[in-house]
C-alpha cells in the first residue's frame, strides 16, 4: 500500500538530509519525494510517497514529526485531496507516426514542448493513473527518456 | 562582543559550571578565553571519547546537561561513540566540536570532517554555525533541546572563525522552535481508561525504565505502586527508579532478568510500561512477550509507542505529570492469588550462585552490604560484570547507577566514574569493571590521579571477554574465538605506574577485608579481583527466545 505524506519543514540547510537520513537509517523506502517553497519563504513542503503497511506508515509519520525542523505532518490517507505529478517524456517519432503521437498528446491534454525530426518532448501533469495510461499509449512508439517530479498533494476545501 | 567572550556568557546563561574537553587547533581561541573563566571547572581527559562519557555520567548523576568540547576532525570523530551512547540512553548532553573556517568547509581541509553529517542519526539535533550572529540563538536552542522532552545529545559544530568574530547579537533567553513542542500532560481520557484497567486487573505488572529517572518521578512511582498494589520490574536504565529492596520489587526483567520478573511479565493481564521502550533485550521473542496482557504505555516520545509492541492504551507525556493524575484514581486491590504466585516464584527461583570459590556475584553482594548505608554511585562497563551488578547490587535511589544501556559501550565505566565523582563529590563512586572493558579507556587513570578523585575501581578479572565467552560456551561449542585475554597486563602494576594505589583480591575469605580497605582509603584505588574464570550470568534468555524460556537459575 502507498501513502502520501506531506510535511511542512523549516527552510534550513540540512533539512532534506535529515529527512532522507531518517528514511535510510530506519530502512524505510521512498517512492518519490518532492520539495519546494510554500507561500511562506521560511517554510518548505516535502511530499513523500511511502510504500508500506499501516504500522510502517505510523512510524514514518511519528519519526518525521519528531524532527526538530518539522512543523507539521499530514497523512493524506483519509483526506480528500488532489495529487499531481509532472512528467516529461521524449518519444521517438518518424514523420509517418508524428500525427498519431500528437493526437495522443492532445487527447491527454499534454503539451508539446519540442519537436525534432526524430523525437518530440511531451509534458503531462496528472494523477498516477492518467500518467500510467499515457505511458502505456506512448510505449509502442519508443520512449527515449522519461522523468517525473514526484507527487505533490493538497487537501480539498470542505 | 568578541565571539569567544560571548560564548562563555552563553554558557553562564545556561548555568554551566563544569565542562569536559580536549584541546586542538580549532579550539585554541575559545580555550584561550575559557581558561580565564574561573567559575567554570574544566576537566581534561586523555581521549575525547572518555571526555564525552564523563559529561554523560555527570548528567546522569546530577540531572544537569553534560557539556563536552573536542576539536575538529579526529577530535570530533572520537566523540562519536560518546554521543551515540548518550543518544541511546536519552542523556542530556551538549557537544561542541571545533571546525575549520567557514570558507574552507567542504574543501577537505586539514582536520575537517562533516560533523553534522556524521552525527545526524546519533544526536537529538545538530547545528553547523555558519553565521556568527546565530551563535547565541543556537546555544540557547541546543540546551533547551538537550534537556526537555525526551532528553538527548545536541551537537554544535563551531567553525573557528565564528568564535573569533565580533558578534552583535546578545545572549538569548527565549527560543523560537515552531516544530518542537513535546506533549507533557497526557490525554485525560486515556489516563482514566488506564486507571480503570489497572483497578480491574488481577495480575498487573509495572515495567519501568530510565524515563522515570529522567522525569524525576520515582517517589510518585512508589506511591502509585503501593497504592494500586502492583509489582514493579525495572530495566537496566530504570535501576534505582524503584527500590530493589521493596517487597513489590521484581528486580530486572529481560535477557538477564530474574525468573520471577520474566514469569510475572509473561503471566500478567495488564502491563504498565512507564518511560521504557520495549527494547529487544527486554522483550525477547515479540509474539510471546506478555501474550495475555493489555498494554498501557506511558512515554514522552510518541515514536516509542507501538514501535515494537502494539499498545492498547498509549499515553504520551511526562511520566511525572501523568502518574500524578493517576494516583488519586487508582484503588487498592489485595490481589492475593497474584502475589501468592509471585512469592512462590521468588521462593522457587531466587538469584543464586555457588559460594565455594571467589565468584563475582559474591564480591558485588559484599560491596552492597558494605555500602548500603552510605551515599554510593555505581558505574559499570559492559558485559558480565554489568549484568551481575544489575542483579546483585541493590539499587534504592535514582541517579546512583551509571551504565551504558542502549549502546553497550565497553570503556564507559571508568570515565563515567570520573564524571559522576565530579558531579557528586560527597558520594562514594565505584566503577565495577571487567578486564576487557577497562582497557578501552585505561588512559583515564591519569585524569583520576590529577584531579585527586577518590574513585574506586573494582576489576572483576576473569581474563576473558566474559559475556562473549559465555555465548561461545553455550551456543558455539566452547569455541572461544578471540575472547581469551590471558595476556592481560598486571593491572596492579599499571595503576601504580599511574600513581594510583592498587590491591589484588584472589581469596574469597579476604573479600570483606579488601573491600573495606578500598572503601576507607581517601584517594583513588584499583582492586584487581581474580575471579572464577568461567562463571556465567544466569538466568539467561537465549537471543530470539521468549523471556520465560530461560536457561540457568531454574534448577
Amino acid at each position: 500500500m502507498r501513502h502520501v505524506i506531506s510535511a511542512l519543514v523549516r527552510n534550513k540547510p540540512g533539512v532534506l538530509a535529515r529527512v532522507a537520513g531518517l528514511f535510510s537509517a530506519r530502512g524505510f523506502n521512498i517512492e518519490s519525494l518532492a520539495v519546494g517553497e510554500t507561500e511562506d519563504p521560511d517554510v518548505s513542503r516535502m511530499t513523500v510517497v511511502v510504500p508500506g503497511d499501516d504500522a510502517i506508515l505510523e512510524q514514518v509519520r511519528k519519526q518525521l514529526s519528531k524532527l526538530v525542523d518539522t512543523i507539521r505532518v499530514q497523512d493524506f490517507r483519509d483526506t480528500p485531496c488532489v495529487v499531481r505529478d509532472l512528467m516529461l517524456v521524449k518519444v521517438k517519432t518518424t514523420s509517418a507516426k508524428r500525427t498519431e503521437v500528437c493526437t495522443i498528446a492532445e487527447v491527454f491534454g499534454a503539451n508539446i514542448l519540442d519537436m525534432a525530426e526524430k523525437a518530440v518532448i511531451l509534458e503531462l501533469t496528472g494523477d498516477q493513473d492518467k500518467l500510467a495510461r499515457f505511458v502505456k499509449m506512448l510505449n509502442p512508439f519508443g520512449i527515449v527518456e522519461m522523468m517525473r517530479t514526484g507527487r505533490v498533494a493538497m487537501a480539498r476545501t470542505e | 562582543m568578541k565571539g569567544t567572550k560571548l560564548f562563555i556568557e552563553c554558557l553562564r546563561n545556561e548555568k554551566v559550571d563544569t565542562v569536559f574537553g580536549y584541546p586542538g587547533g580549532m579550539l585554541i581561541p575559545l580555550f584561550d578565553e575559557l581558561v580565564k573563566a574561573k567559575d567554570i571547572n574544566f576537566i581534561l581527559p586523555r581521549h575525547e571519547q572518555a571526555g564525552c562519557h564523563m559529561a554523560d555520567a555527570y548528567a546522569r548523576v546530577t540531572g544537569k546537561p553534560g557539556v563536552v568540547f573536542s576539536t575538529s576532525g579526529p577530535g570530533a570523530t572520537n566523540l562519536v561513540t560518546g554521543i551515540a551512547n548518550a543518544h541511546m540512553d536519552s542523556i542530556p548532553l551538549v557537544a561542541f566540536t571545533g571546525q575549520v573556517k567557514t570558507h574552507l568547509i567542504g574543501n577537505d581541509a586539514f582536520q575537517e570532517v562533516d560533523v553534522t553529517g556524521i552525527t545526524r542519526s546519533i544526536s537529538k539535533h545538530n547545528y553547523l554555525v555558519k553565521n556568527p550572529e546565530e551563535l547565541p540563538h543556537i546555544i540557547r536552542e541546543a540546551f533547551h533541546l538537550a534537556t526537555t522532552g525526551r532528553p538527548g545529545p545536541v551537537v554544535i559544530d563551531l567553525p573557528v572563525n565564528i568564535t573569533t568574530a565580533d558578534i552583535k547579537t546578545p545572549v538569548q533567553k527565549s527560543i523560537d522552535l515552531p516544530g518542537y513542542k513535546p506533549s507533557l500532560n497526557g490525554n485525560p481520557k486515556q489516563i482514566a481508561k488506564a486507571c480503570e484497567m489497572i483497578n480491574e486487573a488481577e495480575r498487573p505488572v509495572l515495567y519501568v525504565g530510565g524515563g522515570v529517572i529522567a522525569s524525576g518521578c520515582h517517589e510518585l512511582l512508589l506511591k502509585v505502586a503501593e497504592k494500586a498494589n502492583v509489582p514493579v520490574t525495572t530495566t537496566l536504565m530504570g535501576m534505582g527508579a524503584f527500590p530493589d529492596t521493596h517487597k513489590l520489587s521484581l528486580n530486572m526483567l529481560g535477557m538477564h532478568g530474574t525468573v520471577f520478573a520474566n514469569y510475572s511479565v509473561t503471566h500478567c493481564d495488564v502491563l504498565i510500561a512507564v518511560g521504557a521502550r520495549f527494547d529487544d533485550r527486554i522483550t525477547g521473542k515479540i509474539e510471546a512477550f506478555a501474550p495475555d496482557a493489555k498494554i498501557i504505555h506511558i512515554d514522552i516520545d510518541p515514536t516509542s509507542v507501538s514501535k515494537n509492541i502494539p499498545v492498547d492504551v498509549p499515553i504520551v507525556g511526562d511520566a511525572a505529570k501523568i502518574l500524578k493524575q493517576m494516583l488519586p484514581i487508582l484503588k487498592k486491590n489485595p490481589r492475593k492469588a497474584w502475589f501468592d504466585q509471585i512469592n512462590q516464584w521468588k521462593k522457587d527461583y531466587p538469584l543464586k550462585y555457588d559460594k565455594d570459590k571467589l565468584r563475582p556475584q559474591a564480591v558485588i553482594e559484599t560491596l552492597w552490604e558494605l555500602t548500603k548505608r552510605r551515599k554510593t554511585i555505581i558505574t559499570t562497563e559492559v558485559g558480565q560484570h554489568q549484568m551481575w551488578t544489575a542483579l546483585f547490587y541493590k539499587f534504592t535511589k535514582p541517579r546512583t547507577f551509571c551504565s551504558s544501556g542502549g549502546l553497550g559501550t565497553m570503556g564507559f565505566g571508568l570515565p563515567a566514574a570520573i564524571g559522576a565523582q565530579i558531579g557528586k563529590p560527597d558520594h562514594l563512586v565505584v566503577d565495577i569493571s571487567g578486564d576487557g572493558s577497562f582497557q578501552m579507556n585505561i588512559q583515564e587513570l591519569i585524569t583520576l590521579r590529577n584531579k585527586k578523585l577518590p574513585v574506586k575501581i573494582l576489576i572483576l578479572n576473569n581474563n576473558y571477554l566474559g559475556m562473549v565467552r559465555q555465548w561461545q560456551e553455550l551456543f558455539y561449542e566452547r569455541n572461544y574465538a578471540f575472547t581469551d585475554l590471558s595476556d592481560n597486563p598486571d593491572f596492579v602494576a599499571v595503576a601504580e605506574a599511574y600513581g594510583i594505589k592498587a590491591m589484588r583480591l584472589d581469596k574469597p575469605e579476604n573479600t570483606e577485608k579488601v573491600l573495606k580497605e578500598m572503601i576507607a582509603y581517601k584517594g583513588p584505588v584499583l582492586v584487581d579481583v581474580v575471579v572464577e574464570r568461567e562463571e556465567n550470568v544466569f538466568p539467561m534468555v537465549p537471543a530470539g527466545e521468549a523471556i520465560n524460556q530461560m536457561i540457568g537459575g531454574l534448577a
